[in-house]
């Protein structure tokens, strides 16, 4: 993406509450902010290092319960909770990293899988910390300083730092010797393995960092709905996840952004224009054509598109775009 | 100095290398030769680190290389190349030599997330070495080019590039020359001898006799496993063995 463009979207971002005035259009917004930082944190693993995870949902999950237990059961704040949160969601995801080191492919997806599937469990019948399937309701909204951050604008620029940070992280690793490092590991391991990339080394940070990212988007999920259950652990959030990062373009900074707003949005306009049967029908078939036509995602398609379209108009050779498939980004 | 001491490696019942020895002075290009099945990558995949070998020990400045990981080894200054071409396929030219320069760069991961100043200076220092590189083995007109877009002479020259920016001491080339016409296999040649004046030493495997006899200093013969035949490039051309061992011949050598 050019700066001209991220900057032109940023200040959109910053300005959508003033024009979305119904809540329910800013839920949304909220709700893809934080499948934002989730696809994003699930494209640092599937595309740089191509190591496809899919029991995503599980460090989400540690994220939100964590959150959700430290404030309801110790009277923590928002802040530290939120702190933990991520640095549990780290450690899990450092014990997988580590795990799956011996693993790649098929197997490493089986681990994650399995994981999930665990950590799940435990959710359910460790009555008396988490409640089981009831879940936890009342968790508190966080504050900041004397300002609460209940209302759902405030809340929004909350979920947007963090899409902001997050956006950032991504982007200063990507465009580093480390994202140099985790690309190469998804090219060619064993050419990486020979120039002197530590394989364990940047697996595991690869697997820390989005896993981290995960429970900080599971931590806003919980102060933002404001009830946790063994429901943050479903498939479908993963599967979700995937859908974004594949959709939006894995392995490029923006995809997963343009992911998470299209198939945030998507399923609530399809909810609002029909019946439920014909909604599910709809994105199924909406999805099939958007991965039959633009194989590598729609940020990679609008990269290669938009130096074809203004060569019609200037007639110059464009340069390369800088966002180009499946490179880094 | 790399020094073989009875290397061995045995795939189940299957002896690939039977106490290989041998030394590489530093400085020299070393050329391992064979017939098909020889173990002459065997070999390299066990110096590398690609392979743990059954028995025996590989040094390098009489520091033990064996049991280490390939990334450690190369840490050590010893980079290989593949014999199947092997590249970073969907990065450019340049992205595959930066990536290369990986062991150069000292940017951190909080170093990176801070986002501190001086790493833009470093990216600036490896790009510069990357272009320089890239310009060495003849690639500057490639440099925005897709890897795996290049006709396969050009994607080996990239390879080659590759092995280069991780500033090997010791350099490997499994078959450089393979799959390659006349005049690539010219360049091959002449990118060897240079790399050579500038200091690396350089072991290879090579079935092109006319690069193998063309550049190297001394010349190892594997056959079966076992290093039949050690010499300067003429006297390996009159061994017996060696012409036995290609040509086939009464006595049973292999």
């Amino acid at each position: 993406m050019t700066r001209g463009g991220g900057v032109i979207l940023a200040a959109a971002a910053l300005a959508l509450p003033f024009w979305l005035q119904s809540p329910y259009h800013l839920h949304v917004a909220i709700m893809a902010g934080i499948f934002g930082v989730l696809a994003m944190s699930l494209n640092l693993l599937l595309g740089y290092t191509g190591q496809l995870s899919l029991g995503h949902a599980a460090f989400f999950g540690i994220g939100a319960y964590t959150s959700a237990l430290l404030t309801l059961k110790l009277d923590w704040s928002f802040w530290p909770a939120l702190g933990v949160a991520v640095a549990l969601a780290a450690l899990a995801g450092f014990f997988i990293g580590r795990l799956a080191l011996k693993l790649r492919g098929a197997y490493f997806v089986l681990v994650t899988i399995s994981f999930a599937g665990v950590i799940s469990l435990v959710s359910v019948n460790w009555i008396e910390l988490t409640n089981g399937p009831l879940g936890l309701p009342g968790v508190p909204a966080p504050a900041l300083g004397p300002w609460s951050l209940r209302s759902k604008t405030a809340y929004y620029y909350l979920v947007l730092t963090a899409v902001g940070l997050s956006y950032l992280v991504c982007r200063r690793l990507v465009r580093s010797r480390i994202g140099r490092a985790l690309v190469a590991l998804r090219e060619n391991e064993p050419l990486a393995e020979s120039v002197g990339v530590d394989v364990t080394h940047y697996l595991v940070l690869a697997a820390v960092v989005s896993a981290a990212m995960a429970g900080l988007g599971g931590s806003l999920y919980a102060h933002y709905t404001r009830f946790v259950s063994p429901e943050v652990f479903l498939f479908t959030y993963t599967v979700t996840m995937v859908i974004m990062v594949v959709a939006g373009g894995k392995g490029t900074l923006a995809g997963p952004l343009v992911g998470a707003v299209l198939f945030t949005v998507l399923p609530e306009a399809l909810r609002a224009a029909a019946s439920w049967q014909w909604q599910m029908l709809v994105y199924g078939v909406l999805l099939v054509l958007l991965v039959f036509f633009l194989p590598h995602g729609i940020v990679p398609w609008l990269a290669g598109a938009m130096p074809r379209l203004a060569g019609t108009v200037s007639a110059s050779p464009a340069p390369p775009p800088p966002d180009a498939p499946p490179a880094r980004g | 100095m790399l020094a073989v001491r009875d290397l061995a490696v045995r795939f189940g019942g299957v002896t690939a290398l039977e106490r290989v020895s041998f030394e590489v002075r530093p400085g020299s290009i070393t050329s391992v030769i064979g017939p098909n099945g020889a173990g002459k990558t065997t070999a390299f995949n066990a110096i590398t680190g690609y392979l743990k070998p059954s028995g025996g020990r590989v040094t390098y400045d009489s520091v033990a290389l064996t049991g280490l990981r390939p990334s450690a080894i190369a840490r050590r200054g010893i980079v290989r190349t593949f014999q199947k071409t092997s590249v970073f396929p969907a990065l450019s030219v340049e992205d595959n030599v930066l990536t290369g320069l990986h062991l150069r760069g000292t940017a951190g991961f909080f170093a990176v997330l801070a986002g501190r100043r001086r790493l833009a200076a470093e990216e600036r220092k490896l790009a510069s070495d990357a272009a320089a590189v890239i310009d060495f083995v003849g690639l500057g007109h490639r440099r925005r080019a897709i890897a795996s877009a290049l006709p396969y002479g050009e994607q080996r020259l990239v390879e080659l590039a590759v092995a280069l920016a991780a500033k090997p001491r010791l350099l490997l080339l499994d078959e450089p020359g393979a799959g390659m016409t006349g005049s690539e296999k010219a360049v091959v040649s002449g990118l060897i001898r240079r790399v050579r004046e500038q200091g690396l030493t350089v072991l290879l495997v090579e079935h092109d006799m006319r690069i193998v006899m063309g550049i190297s200093d001394t010349v190892i013969v594997l056959n079966g496993g076992r290093v039949i035949a050690e010499g300067a490039p003429a006297a390996i051309q009159a061994h017996p063995e060696v012409i036995r061992a290609y040509l086939g011949g009464p006595a049973g050598a292999a």
